[in-house]
């Protein structure tokens, strides 16, 4: 894929089955993005403008750290650089700062705080660890996997937060169960006291959360994905119902009041694109029938 | 000939361009423009210069053009105007230039948009392009948005050997000239990319992908990257929506979202990986250019297209010339109709548009009649998918990260309006940013005067 691109690829890891982390050289958003805001990038001539959360970023160095699951067509083709390499376009940061990072910080250092991350939700979770961390302020952090192969930066999760706890749906490392069961746990069984969480995962994860945190009175932040394509404002294809309000996510967002999201509308927005990739697919493999793993009935496990 | 009459130019048959994105109009040959030229009787005072906002000097490279000089035409177009080839295409003649134009009192006007875009096609064709200018002074301004308010202000500046970077949050330069106005309409590799290739070839520099109030702010550009004045021409890009109930369905879009995967990211094309939904039968609410080009949009994608405009055909404020395409394309117009809720099935998609039957009634305060719903007039339109295109608004990111730059209650950035000075001191703006939503050509005037406010302040500090 040799290119004149300018965005470089600095770095790769490939964090488990189909996520990888990669740093991209860009100066300009390097030295402006704060935890809780995106990017959007674009691989090539034809690709589309992906949203990716910016999980970490180094202003010296001037890169942005992005981690991805290779899902759809366009993810998929994001895996397939190289470092050395480069992207057509990356922008940003986009969206709001995380509600903590503008928080007062009287007000944050009398509040306790709980991570939960869902899947690659950990990438977008990470860096509000890190900057908690490193402005002084403790945090305790559930990432919450299929199994334990995706389980993603434990490591780096507990290099910043006071107690990591994991859980996987399949016990096979950490709590079994998803991450109500986890919340549950720490709550009702070892008292644990919170008075923020933050969210983020597959929206049917957030959904469930804020049910449970609204039973538990404890106020819930999330970041919400929806669909976009610029990012600026222009198009509202990213609009969600908030409340008796509609909010763009790019602008407005991305992370909100999570009992106030209506999750469902947004799900069902969110699978709007999958029947037309799908029919480009089926049309480019004549008749091969078996849908790719980015299709709906996959999605709610995805981020 | 009949001098009454323009000079007829050829078009692709409707029948044959639904099926595809080409431009619609395939201008004048050169002997079709020559005799169109004559037409023109060189006015002593002429009255279409005073209709043109950036006052090109009409009558003269008409009358090159019945000379066959095309080379000289061009360049006393070039001397007022850095896209010609974009405004013979999209501007609003019928209310401009043509509008005052002489021969209209008796018979048909100049064709003057169409004789402009014959000559700037000429170039291009023949290579002529602006020569970057020798004398530089080497002082930095910025441009922020590469519409033609931005593509113009860049130019006039370049020209006066300012040192000129523009900046653009999109990855391609153009603005709605490249996400909003339809391929058929005005095709963007062989008319405004080359239009923006020769103001870079002035020396300005375009840098995509920077998004100003967040990748960087107006206060860093001018206290820590040296700029010495900037101008503001980010447009109106915020879409409205009505706020009825079902406008969240899957199959409801804005028409900018819809116009912008289709152009921008070019989804009507198999080979780009953007996807875009077709529908089977569109409704697009709305009656302006944009929602004619959103419906011939959806038409071409292979849609049954209706346009929903709550007063009459009179008022549609669509230019009379997309009106008639489109009717020639199929599209059918409810008119005198306004959507009251949008109907969705059990899977979240749109089923149908519950509408009311509107009549209208008094003027209102723009001088146009009210309309006013129906009693029990309501029905439904059985529909897929539907295309809101009720206008659109600036974008509050600037005003609201920039200290000292004062706005409107619309979000329209306040500046004054013969130079484009807004509260802040050597900030200047002007376009959509400032008036809300109005015309490529306004918007390239509102650049051509800030660039000369901006020039006068800048030898002054
Ligand atoms: C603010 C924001 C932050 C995000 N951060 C991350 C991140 O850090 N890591 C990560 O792996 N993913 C993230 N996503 C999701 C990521 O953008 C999508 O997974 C990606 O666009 C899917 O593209 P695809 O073609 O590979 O998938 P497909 O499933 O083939 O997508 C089909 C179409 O649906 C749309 N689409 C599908 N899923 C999403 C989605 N979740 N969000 C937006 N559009 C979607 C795309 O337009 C695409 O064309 C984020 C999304 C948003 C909006
Ligand atoms: C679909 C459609 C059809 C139209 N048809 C016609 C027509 O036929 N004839 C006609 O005369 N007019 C038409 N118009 C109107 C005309 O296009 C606009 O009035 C004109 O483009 C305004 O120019 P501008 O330079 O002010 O802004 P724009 O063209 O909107 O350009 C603004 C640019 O600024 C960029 N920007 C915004 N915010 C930032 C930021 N923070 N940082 C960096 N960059 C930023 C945007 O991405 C954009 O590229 C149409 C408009 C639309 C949407
Ligand atoms: S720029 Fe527009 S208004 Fe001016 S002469 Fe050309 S078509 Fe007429
Ligand atoms: S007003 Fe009409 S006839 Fe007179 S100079 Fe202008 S174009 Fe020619
Ligand atoms: S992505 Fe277009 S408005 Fe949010």
């Amino acid at each position: 894929m040799a290119n004149n691109y300018k965005y470089i690829i600095t770095k790769k890891v490939k964090l488990a089955d189909s996520i990888y982390l990669m740093d991209i050289m860009a100066p300009r958003v390097a030295a402006h993005c704060y935890p809780g805001q995106f990017i959007i990038l674009i691989a090539n001539e034809k690709g589309e403008r992906i949203p990716l959360t910016i999980c970490d970023y180094d202003r010296e160095q001037g890169t942005v750290t992005i981690v991805f699951q290779a899902l759809g067509n366009s993810t998929k083709l994001l895996a397939e650089y190289e470092v050395g390499e480069a992207f057509r376009d990356f922008t940003g940061p986009l969206g709001k700062r995380s509600e903590l990072v503008t928080m007062p910080s009287e007000e944050l250092r009398s509040k306790k705080v709980l991570f939960v991350a869902g899947g690659v939700g950990a990438a977008p979770v990470y860096p509000q660890v890190k900057w908690m961390n490193e402005n002084g302020y403790e945090a305790d952090c559930i990432i919450g996997a299929r199994s334990k192969e995706l389980v993603i930066l434990e490591d780096q999760m507990r290099k910043y937060a006071k107690n990591v706890y994991i859980t996987t749906d399949d016990g096979s490392y950490g709590l079994k169960g998803n991450v109500n069961e986890a919340i549950k746990y720490l709550v009702n069984e070892k008292k644990h006291h919170y008075d923020i969480i933050i969210a983020i995962g597959p929206m049917i994860m957030m959904k469930y959360v804020c049910i449970l945190t609204k039973e538990l009175g404890i106020k819930t932040i999330v970041s919400m994905n929806p669909i976009m394509v610029d990012g600026t404002g222009m198009c509202g294809a990213c609009r969600l119902s908030i409340g008796d309000e509609i909010k763009f996510a790019c602008v407005d967002g991305p992370e909100f009041d999570g009992h106030l999201v209506n999750f469902d509308e947004a799900m069902k927005r969110l699978s709007m694109y999958k029947t037309v990739e799908g029919k480009m697919e089926l049309r480019e493999k004549e008749g091969d029938t078996h849908h790719h793993p980015g299709c709906e009935c996959h999605d709610n496990e995805n981020k | 000939m009949d001098v009454l009459k323009k000079v007829p130019i050829k078009e692709q048959d409707p029948s044959i361009r639904i099926e595809n994105f080409e431009e619609v109009c395939l201008g004048y040959n050169i002997d079709e423009a020559a005799e169109e030229a004559t037409r023109c009787i060189q006015c002593k005072n002429p009255k279409c210069v005073k209709g043109c906002p950036v006052s090109i000097d009409i009558p003269g490279f008409i009358k090159e053009i019945v000379n066959k000089d095309i080379e000289e035409a061009y360049q006393i177009i070039n001397k007022y105007s850095a896209l010609p080839a974009i405004c013979g295409r999209v501007c609003p003649q019928e209310t401009q230039c043509e509008q005052v134009c002489i021969r209209g009192i008796k018979g048909d006007p100049v064709s003057i948009g169409k004789l402009e875009r014959f000559v700037a096609d000429w170039a291009r064709e023949n290579n002529i392009r602006p020569v970057e200018p020798e004398k530089k002074n080497g002082r930095k301004v910025a441009v922020i948005g590469s519409g033609p308010a931005g593509l113009t202000c860049a130019k006039e500046m370049a020209e006066r050997g300012y040192d000129v970077t523009i900046f653009e949050a999109l990855h391609e330069p153009g603005g709605v000239l490249v996400y909003g106005i339809p391929e058929f309409r005005l095709p963007k590799e062989t008319v405004v990319r080359p239009e923006i290739e020769n103001i870079r070839a002035l020396g300005v520099k375009i840098e995509t992908n920077v998004i100003i109030g967040k990748t960087v702010t107006i206060d860093e550009l001018m206290d820590e990257e040296g700029y010495e004045a900037v101008f503001i021409g980010t447009g109106a890009g915020l879409p409205n929506f009505m706020g009825i109930p079902g406008e969240n369905a899957n199959g409801v879009f804005s028409a900018n979202e819809y116009l912008t995967r289709s152009n921008l990211m070019k989804a009507f094309d198999d080979n780009y990986d953007t996807p875009i939904i077709t529908g089977n039968r569109v409704a697009v609410v709305g009656g302006g250019n944009v929602a004619m080009d959103a419906a011939r949009t959806a038409r071409r994608l292979g849609a049954d297209v209706t346009v929903v405009y709550r007063r009459s055909e009179a008022e549609l404020p669509a230019r009379v010339e997309e009106v008639h395409h489109a009717k020639e394309e199929g599209i059918h117009l409810q008119l005198l109709t306004n959507p009251e809720e949008i109907l969705v099935d059990e899977n979240g998609w749109v089923k149908g548009m519950r509408c009311v039957r509107m009549e209208l009634g008094e003027e209102d305060s723009s001088g146009r009649r009210r309309p006013v719903p129906v009693e029990n007039s309501e029905f439904v339109i059985e529909v897929d998918t539907v295309i809101m295109s009720l206008g659109t608004s600036p974008n509050p990111l600037i005003s609201s990260t920039t200290k000292g730059l004062k706005s409107n209650k619309y979000g329209c950035i306040i500046a004054e309006e013969d130079t484009g000075v807004t509260s802040r001191e050597g900030v200047f703006a002007g376009g959509d940013a400032v008036t809300g939503a109005a015309t490529v050509i306004l918007a390239m005037g509102a650049g051509k005067q800030a660039a000369e406010a901006m020039d006068k302040y800048l030898k002054n500090i």
